[in-house]
Formats: C-alpha cells, sequence, structure tokens
C-alpha cells in the first residue's frame, strides 16, 4: 500500500526524524497562507501523487515570491503525472544543500531480510545509481533478532559521513528509520535525498514508505490512508469477497482457481492468439456466490466476448463447482459463450452435471484456450 | 530416497483441531502419512482420528518424537507457530498459511536458521513424496511414484503440470511447493542440490512466476551445478507491472521480475522453457 509523500513525512516526524514541517494545499489561497505562515523567503511546492518522476514532470517547482508561488501551484494542481491527477501539494521552507544522500530500508528477498541501503548519490533515481555504478551502494541486512544496534549504525553512518558529529546524528537517524519501518510492517522506507544542509544540519527532503498489503490488518490508521485508484477500488472489492482481479482489456475473460493457473490461463490465451480481458483467481472455494460475485465482475467488463473457467479440483471438488456454475448461470443472464474445463477431484461427476447445457465443454487447458479464442473471433 | 519427506517423517499437525488442520490430517493420515500428534492450545488430551493433541509443540515432540510440522494456523499466528516448532526441535516445518506479514516471515526464518530446522512456505500447498508421505494439502490422487523431482511457487499449476507428468508416464519422485510468497524458506537452489544429490531423481521440473530474480539465480546454479535435465514454465508473461497477481511475491517492480527475462535466464544456460504446461513432459523426455 502506497502513501502520499506528505504523509510519509508526518510519520517520519513522529519517529523524530528531522523533516521541516509543510503545509498541504489544495487549491492558492491555501497555498499563498502556508508561504505566509512559513515566512521564508524562498519554499517549494510539490505534487502529492502516487507515483515517481514527478520533478521530471513539472511538478516539483520552488517559488521565491507571492507571485511565483501563485504561478507554480496554479500549474501543478489538477497536472496528470503518469496518469495520477494532482489534486494536492506539499508546500514547504526550500533548503540549501550542500550534499544529497540516499538511505532505504527495504525487504530484499534474496537476503530473507530487512536490509538498510544507503549511498552518496542521493537526490537521484537510485535504481539509475544500481544500474550503472553499484558499487557505490551499500547494502547491509539487518538481523532481525537484533535490530540496528548503535556500533551497526555507526557503521553505516560512516559510509556517509566523516565528520563524527555528523556520523552520530545519522547512525540515530538510521535508528529510528528503522523503529518506523518494523513498527508499521513497511516494506520500504525509503529518504532520498537525505541532506546535509549549508547550515550542517541532517535533513530528510523527500520520503517515501510503503506497506505490507499482509499486515494492514494491524495496522488499522495506516491502512485508513489507502486511496485507491479506480482500478485498484475493484481489485479492492474483490479481494473483500475472497478473489484476486486485475483488469487487463482484452475480450476474454478468465476464472481460475489458484494464482499461478490463473497466469497460465492469460498466458495461454495470448498464445493462442486471443486477448485476455483480466486475471481473476477465485482460490479454492467452488461455493456458488464467490462464483456469482467473480461472474458478475468479470462480466462488468464491457470488452467481454467470451468466458474461459478453468477449473483444476485438487481438495476442491469439481461436481461441488459444475453445482456452484449452474446456480451463478441460472441467476447471472447473459448471451456470452462459457468455456469450461474442469479437472481434477470427481472430474467425471462434475462434467456430467454441465453436460447438455449451453457451455462448451473442454478437458484440457489447451483445448479450452483454443476454444476460447475461437469464439471470440 | 525422495528428498525432504518419506516414510520416516514423523508429522504434527499444529492447528489440527481447526477446520483445515482437521480436513488436511484426515487426508495426510488416508494417504498414509506417519502422523504423530497434533496441537491445539487448550485442546490438549483430545485427540483427532485417534491422533493425540497437545496443548505445546514441545510436549508433542517429546512424547511422539515428531521430526517434522505443518501448521494450519490463522495468519496472525503464524510466525509464533513456526518459530514454537522450531524451538521445540522440529527439523521440517511447513507453513501452509497465506496472508503472513513479511516481516514475520523474516523474523521466524532467521529464528529457524538458528535452531538448524528447515522451513517450507508459508503460503504453499506443502509438498508430497508420491507413496510415501505427503505433508499439506496437495491432491495426492494426481500424484505417481517416479523420478521426476518438482519444484514450484504455485498450487493449482503445479497439479497442472504434475497432471500433464503423469499422465504422460512420468512419475515424481518428490515434489515442493515452495510457496508465493516473497520471503519463504526452502527455495530454486536448495532443491535443486537436493534433487541432484537424490539417486531416485532423474529430472526436474521448475514452475516459476513474476517477481523477484529467484528464477535467473536458479538458471545460474543449474549451470554451474545440475547435470540431470531441467524444464521449465515461467507464469505470467501477460502480467502488467506493478499488480499483484494474486500471490503476494508475484509483483513485478520497478521493471524487474518480468516473465521474459526469467525465460531469457533459463533459454541464456540451455534450459527448456515450455510454452504452456502441457509441453513440460516432453522438454524432459527429450534431454532422458
Amino acid at each position: 500500500m502506497k502513501i502520499h509523500e506528505y504523509q510519509a513525512r508526518e510519520l517520519l516526524a513522529s519517529y523524530g526524524l528531522p523533516v521541516d514541517k509543510a503545509y498541504i494545499c489544495r487549491n492558492v489561497e491555501d497555498a499563498v497562507r502556508a508561504y505566509q505562515e512559513l515566512d521564508v523567503p524562498l519554499v517549494v511546492v510539490k505534487a502529492q501523487v502516487h507515483t515517481g518522476g514527478r520533478g521530471k514532470a513539472g511538478g516539483v517547482k520552488l517559488a521565491k515570491d507571492e507571485i511565483e508561488l501563485r504561478q507554480h501551484v496554479a500549474n501543478i494542481l489538477w497536472m496528470d503525472i503518469k496518469g495520477f491527477i494532482v489534486d494536492r501539494v506539499l508546500i514547504g521552507k526550500a533548503v540549501n544543500i550542500a550534499s544529497e544522500y540516499y538511505v532505504s530500508y527495504v525487504i530484499d528477498r534474496k537476503s530473507k531480510s530487512t536490509v538498510l541501503m544507503l549511498s552518496r548519490e542521493g537526490g537521484m533515481d537510485i535504481e539509475e545509481v544500481a544500474r550503472n555504478t553499484p558499487e557505490k551502494i551499500h547494502k547491509i541486512a539487518i538481523d532481525p533478532l537484533v535490530g540496528v544496534p548503535d556500533y551497526l549504525a555507526r557503521e553505516a553512518a560512516f559510509k556517509l559521513f566523516d565528520d563524527i558529529k555528523l556520523v552520530r546524528e545519522a547512525a540515530t537517524i538510521f535508528q529510528k528509520l528503522y523503529k518506523l519501518f518494523v513498527d508499521t510492517d513497511a516494506s520500504l522506507a525509503e529518504i532520498n535525498p537525505l541532506v546535509l544542509t549549508d547550515e550542517g544540519r541532517i535533513k530528510a527532503i523527500d520520503a517515501k514508505i510503503t506497506f505490507d498489503d499482509n499486515a494492514l490488518y494491524r495496522h488499522p490508521k495506516i491502512a485508513a490512508l489507502f486511496e485507491p485508484t479506480e482500478e485498484e477500488k475493484k481489485e479492492q472489492n474483490a479481494k473483500s469477497k475472497g478473489f484476486s482481479y486485475v483488469h487487463l482489456g482484452g475480450e476474454i475473460g478468465c476464472m481460475v482457481n489458484g494464482a499461478g493457473l490463473a497466469m497460465a490461463t492469460m498466458d495461454m490465451i495470448k498464445l493462442y492468439g486471443g486477448e485476455p480481458a483480466n486475471f481473476l483467481d477465485i482460490g479454492g472455494s467452488s461455493n456458488p456466490t464467490k462464483v456469482i460475485e467473480a461472474m458478475k465482475l468479470l462480466l462488468s467488463d464491457k470488452n467481454v466476448k467470451v468466458v474461459l473457467i478453468n477449473i483444476f479440483g485438487g481438495i476442491t471438488r469439481c461436481d461441488d463447482v459444475a453445482r456452484g456454475l449452474l446456480e451463478a448461470f441460472s441467476q447471472i443472464k447473459t448471451n456470452i459463450p462459457i468455456v469450461i474445463r474442469l479437472t481434477g477431484t470427481n472430474e467425471k461427476e462434475g462434467r456430467a452435471l454441465l453436460e447438455g447445457t449451453k457451455f462448451h465443454l473442454a478437458e484440457t487447458m489447451g483445448e479450452a484456450g483454443k476454444k476460447a479464442v475461437e469464439l471470440a473471433k | 530416497m525422495s528428498i525432504l519427506i518419506d516414510k520416516n517423517t514423523r508429522l504434527i499437525v499444529q492447528g489440527i483441531t481447526g477446520r483445515d488442520g482437521g480436513f488436511h490430517t484426515s487426508k495426510m493420515k488416508a494417504y498414509g502419512t506417519n502422523v504423530v500428534g497434533g496441537t491445539s492450545p487448550g485442546k490438549g488430551g483430545e485427540n483427532v482420528e485417534g491422533i493425540p493433541v497437545f496443548n505445546t509443540v514441545r510436549e508433542a515432540v517429546i512424547e511422539t518424537e515428531a521430526n517434522t510440522s505443518v501448521i494450519f494456523v490463522p495468519a496472525p499466528f503464524a510466525k509464533d507457530a513456526m518459530m514454537e516448532a522450531a524451538d521445540a526441535g522440529v527439523k521440517l516445518i511447513v507453513c501452509i498459511t497465506e496472508g503472513v506479514p513479511t516481516l514475520d516471515v523474516v523474523e521466524a526464518y532467521r529464528y529457524i536458521n538458528l535452531k538448524g530446522a528447515k522451513l517450507i512456505g508459508p503460503n504453499c500447498p506443502g509438498l508430497i513424496s508420491p507413496d510415501k508421505s505427503s505433508v499439506g494439502i496437495m491432491p495426492t490422487v494426481i500424484f505417481k511414484q517416479g523420478s521426476t523431482g518438482v519444484i514450484s511457487r504455485s498450487g493449482t499449476l503445479t497439479y497442472e503440470v504434475v497432471y500433464n507428468l503423469t499422465t504422460k508416464g512420468l512419475g515424481q519422485s518428490t515434489a515442493v511447493g515452495v510457496g508465493g510468497d516473497p520471503i519463504v524458506g526452502l527455495y530454486y537452489q536448495e532443491l535443486l542440490e537436493m534433487f541432484q544429490n537424490d539417486p531416485e531423481t532423474d529430472s526436474i521440473a521448475l514452475i516459476g512466476e513474476i517477481g523477484g530474480d529467484a528464477e535467473e539465480r536458479a538458471a545460474k546454479y543449474i549451470s554451474e551445478h545440475v547435470t540431470k535435465p531441467v524444464a521449465v514454465f515461467i507464469a505470467g508473461q501477460q502480467a502488467p507491472p506493478g499488480k499483484q497477481m494474486g500471490h503476494a511475491g508475484a509483483i513485478i517492480s520497478s521493471g524487474l521480475g518480468t516473465a521474459a527475462e526469467k525465460i531469457a535466464a533459463f533459454e541464456a544456460v540451455g534450459v527448456p522453457v515450455a510454452k504452456e504446461p502441457s509441453q513440460i513432459p516432453e522438454l524432459l523426455k527429450s534431454r532422458l
């Protein structure tokens, strides 16, 4: 789950991390008021959207007086940055940057742990740094049973600073950021750039935090910060009903039991010359209500011309699935051709139940895929 | 021989009195798995189909000499269950549960390592050595004893591949579902090594999907250490970037973890990649 920069900054502040106060404004007049409150000559105006590349898109601007402020805010509000419309800007004091650094905690699959990433190449696209000059990125795997003790925080800080006063200050920042990471079940907590100001202070100028969806159940306040796009609302709704859905755009809708099999089904449709409309994993249940809900969602996509149902019944019994499908389609009236593949436990009984219906039955996944593509033409 | 589980497996079921725990205990027992006990705090002294239930894993291990545990507890309690098993001396811990917070897995995995045990999962269907032992929820009827090792991140896609293997005459030595989470216990490398060293395995089917770079690392490992024939299928070529496709670990992040990259990594080292699951058996047969 993503949150906005200003929310990440607030979280950092609550953990005692050095981040300047900033204001969130939704219109020019609020921005002007914020500028007056800040009472500094130079401020930064930053678009607040759930994507990177804001600077490149013109969504981050400095303003040295009210005229520039009004201009920038007016330009940035309602700007479209990579498909996200800006409805909020952050107004904050501009900082005199002496040097920029990168620091983050991130879940690392390879080491199966949280990793502390540091670099003196701050304020840049870290993925580019990783590609071009990987030796400039330091990675320290954190033992979850030990955390970040003083010596480790210091060792990390010495990678960025030489002055012992700054080292100690940075070490404390790393420890506090780790606490935030673990306390909130983050999957990424990134400060880029962490800066050393001309005045010799260390500050976080930008922050990005993403959270582990699996842990949101134990962080209701964080879960409340979720601002889903229309697509994400659909996906969220599906999840709440017990299945996973991702919209794609083709005309062959699919409903499958199991995420891997669902991905393989989408791939197969494409392999045989069709276009999958969606990814839909209904999981292990043959319960008719779930099938009905899933079918409704699938058919709400007006592009869908054919539906392919691919079920491999393991624990789930094929005859249960067949009964569920029959009930579902007695409630949902549609003329769209439905291809059904049922294999596994009780497959004979399941297929027998569907004989003589309008469903197109297939025995193998390949057969089902080919049939669906044919019917979509 | 097979790997990890066989007739010497002595299994306890954590969460045996729950709905899933009870249901799958019954199935595993019917298959011939040696289920020696189960745990459910507060229900010690009861029994499930004659299998003794204990309050703690430590008690269960002492009383039954269990060496393996399968966990059927809800996600909020999974870390605790895994750590309890490790502390009690269980050597192979199989966690079926989906939805476990990643930092919980990080901690449990570290602790399990510390205790010299192995973890499979979480968010996995378990593993099976046909005609010897089944630990987890795999539908035993589709498996046949043979010599193809199977390693997969998936559940039903694994069954699809196994079904194809069985019907085309390629039985399985052991099939392991490593799980769909971003961080799991035993993964491709360790299992490839085990299969390479297993005299009962003569070929390996590897099923991967988008997300992470475990497949890329597996390709490198195979090129350096595996001489037995391997065939691969990678799911998710049609997955859009940035979207989680069901499994918590199945997500293309910042352009990394695409199916195309994984397929290219295997092809670059001469490991054939099936265009669809049903192609796996012929790819293996042609190299056996």
